[in-house]
């Protein structure tokens, strides 16, 4: 980068006293550069980076978002680990986490296979996956709040049809948190089988052309050829689906609100709870950077290991 | 992308296996089995929705349940009348239009910027940019609050705009964008005395279609989904959005079924016909980015 001082005029020097067509353009790519990026940098900074460090010093307040903030140093992040309710908060996380994840990508990934051939109606088949992906989140719990309606709800009456007997689904503390897994990979199935039907097209017809002439069968093939070549897509989507996972809240609120007896309170409902119906800014803030924390050493982990998998196979 | 799939078997010349391809068009594929009932369980919910709302009140409440015998139009007409629904999708299109706007400016420029103009402090404000996209929006919901209120801008539709006119996301996203282009492209017209902004208008946005079109409905659907930022900022129901409205249009009308899944059925009726005309430009989005 050059250290020379900048022409102070902005105006563009006559073609014939050209200082030097250098210093001209390093003028005008400075004033071009700053005049494209700074709202956008204004923008962020007040948004973006200003609420980040904001947020850390209220972590160290107890502070009730309307009176001053008064400093208590560590104790809110003492209190979040002699705090039974958070960590009933993140066993529930975890929980429905490690069953959503898997499910989601073993779901996706077979409905995706299943979707990637050139039959009549595909388009229709496709369709009905993808649709619930543009179905917004509360809209969702709305119509599942409905379905799984103890009294009236149409899947009870299928399950009665079958000869099982109706079940309370989020009225039932065993079974809120798996009614919300099933209610949650409705919404998201689509979105990994759009993310492996990508991946999917970029699998090279020969490779299995020369599977099926070395004897292989297409399932194996499948297993075999197809499956080892979408692990960046798998890592993707587990990566991305786990960061969701431990940000769940909207179908928690329109659902349960965290009920019955605290089954389905995740960390986010938590941190709602404390933040806006106890008046916690402060230890609100302290559960958010928690949760800033475990995602980020959770993502790393899930780097490293999927990197270390994926050459291992090479 | 041509499907390697894709190309035509007509011109082969015909061997057996092939007759016995053909003959396998007429029988229905075996998939079918494994596909109608995955997407019949995938629509039943949305199905579901749309025949409860038109149902009445008695029939919803029959177990097991049945078909409505007759359409109940009027459900639609007293949600719009129940509610202040009608201020809800004005809010929406106004919040989305506006965001979508300002995203597309502000992105596709900084992009710009950040993938081929070289300036002091450029490397600085992009590190503090990528630095943003990871935080989680739970750590600065309260302090983007106290911010908003500072502005007096807490239960008004300014809250739902002015911290969502540029996403960290975006700028990177159309910074990809610009650096896939060749930069031949621009050297040409600079070289012939276009200014940065002429080269940008006129050169390389025209280039840029199909990633403003991903960036453009990646922001609409955003701003529809949003639920956690709107709740906190806005109490009025004439002030909501469709999501918080529709949240708070369940907990006032809690057993009547007909009318909530009629209120819920008209929430997503904009966005599923845009799904439906526009599918592939929305699945292309979706998979280039990788978000929902």
């Amino acid at each position: 980068m050059t250290s020379a001082t900048a022409p102070p005029a902005a105006g563009p020097s006559p073609v014939h006293r050209r200082p030097s067509v250098l210093l001209r353009v390093w003028w005008s790519d400075t004033f071009a550069g700053w005049a494209f990026i700074s709202p956008t940098v204004l923008l962020i900074g007040l948004f973006g980076l200003v609420p980040v460090v904001w947020a850390f010093v209220l972590s160290f307040e107890q502070n009730d978002l309307i009176s001053p903030g008064r400093w208590v140093g560590l104790d809110n992040y003492r209190k979040l680990l002699h705090d039974p309710a958070f960590s009933n908060s993140v066993r529930n996380t975890v929980v429905y986490t490690l069953v959503f994840v898997p499910v989601c990508v073993i779901g996706s990934l077979l409905v995706a296979a299943l979707l990637n051939r050139r039959i009549r109606g595909i388009t229709f088949y496709r369709v009905a996956v993808f649709i619930p992906v543009v179905t917004s989140t509360v809209a969702t719990a709305t119509m599942f709040n409905w379905l799984l309606d103890p009294d009236f709800g149409v899947v009870n009456a299928a399950l009665n049809k079958v000869g099982i007997a109706s079940q309370g689904f989020f009225r039932d503390p065993k079974e809120a948190l798996l009614a919300i897994v099933l209610m949650t990979v409705w919404g998201w199935l689509g979105f990994g089988v759009i993310i492996y039907l990508a991946a999917l097209q970029s699998v090279s017809a020969d490779l299995l052309e020369a599977a099926a002439i070395d004897g292989c069968t297409r399932w194996r093939a499948f297993w075999r050829v197809e499956v080892p070549l979408l692990a960046p897509a798998t890592l993707f989507l587990v990566i991305w689906l786990t960061i969701n996972s431990l940000q769940l809240f909207d179908e928690i609120f329109v659902t349960t609100k965290g009920g019955p007896v605290g089954s389905t309170t995740v960390v986010v409902y938590y941190l709602y709870v404390q933040a806006f119906q106890f008046f916690n800014g402060g230890y609100a803030s302290a559960i958010a950077y928690a949760l800033f924390m475990a995602i980020l050493v959770i993502t790393a982990i899930q780097l490293k290991v999927g990197r270390r998998l994926s050459h291992g196979e090479r | 992308m041509p499907n390697p799939t894709e190309a035509p078997a007509l011109v082969k010349p015909l061997r057996d296996d092939d007759l016995s391809q053909a003959a396998h068009r007429h029988r229905p594929s075996p998939w079918h089995f494994l596909l109608l009932p995955l997407s019949l369980i995938m629509l039943t919910p949305l199905v579901w929705m749309v025949v409860t709302a038109v149902s009445t009140p008695e029939e919803s409440r029959q177990f097991p349940p049945a078909l409505p015998t007759s359409i109940q139009w009027s459900n639609f007409a007293d949600v719009w009348a129940g509610s202040p629904f009608g201020h809800w999708l004005v809010n929406t299109a106004i919040v989305s239009g506006v965001v979508l706007i300002s995203n597309l400016v502000l992105c596709s420029t900084a992009g710009y910027a950040f993938a081929r103009l070289r300036f002091r402090g450029s490397g600085i404000a992009f590190m503090l940019l990528l630095t943003t996209l990871m935080v989680p929006f739970q750590v600065v919901l309260i302090p983007t609050l106290l911010i908003v209120k500072s502005f007096g801008l807490i239960d008004h539709l300014g809250a739902l705009i002015v911290p969502n006119l540029v996403t960290a996301f975006g700028v990177f996203m159309m910074r990809q964008f610009f650096l896939a282009l060749p930069p031949d492209l621009e050297e040409a017209a600079r070289i012939d005395g276009a200014s940065r902004l002429g080269v940008f208008m006129k050169i390389l946005l025209p280039l840029m279609g199909p990633p403003l079109a991903t960036l453009a409905i990646l922001t609409f659907l955003s701003i529809w989904n949003d639920f956690l930022w709107p709740l906190v900022a806005i109490q009025s129901p004439e002030n909501m959005t469709m999501q918080l409205g529709l949240s708070t249009f369940q907990g006032a009308h809690l057993t009547d079924w007909p009318l909530l899944m009629a209120a819920t059925l008209m929430s997503q009726l904009p966005v599923i016909v845009l799904f439906l005309l526009a599918q592939r430009v929305f699945v292309r989005s979706i998979a280039s980015s990788g978000i929902k």
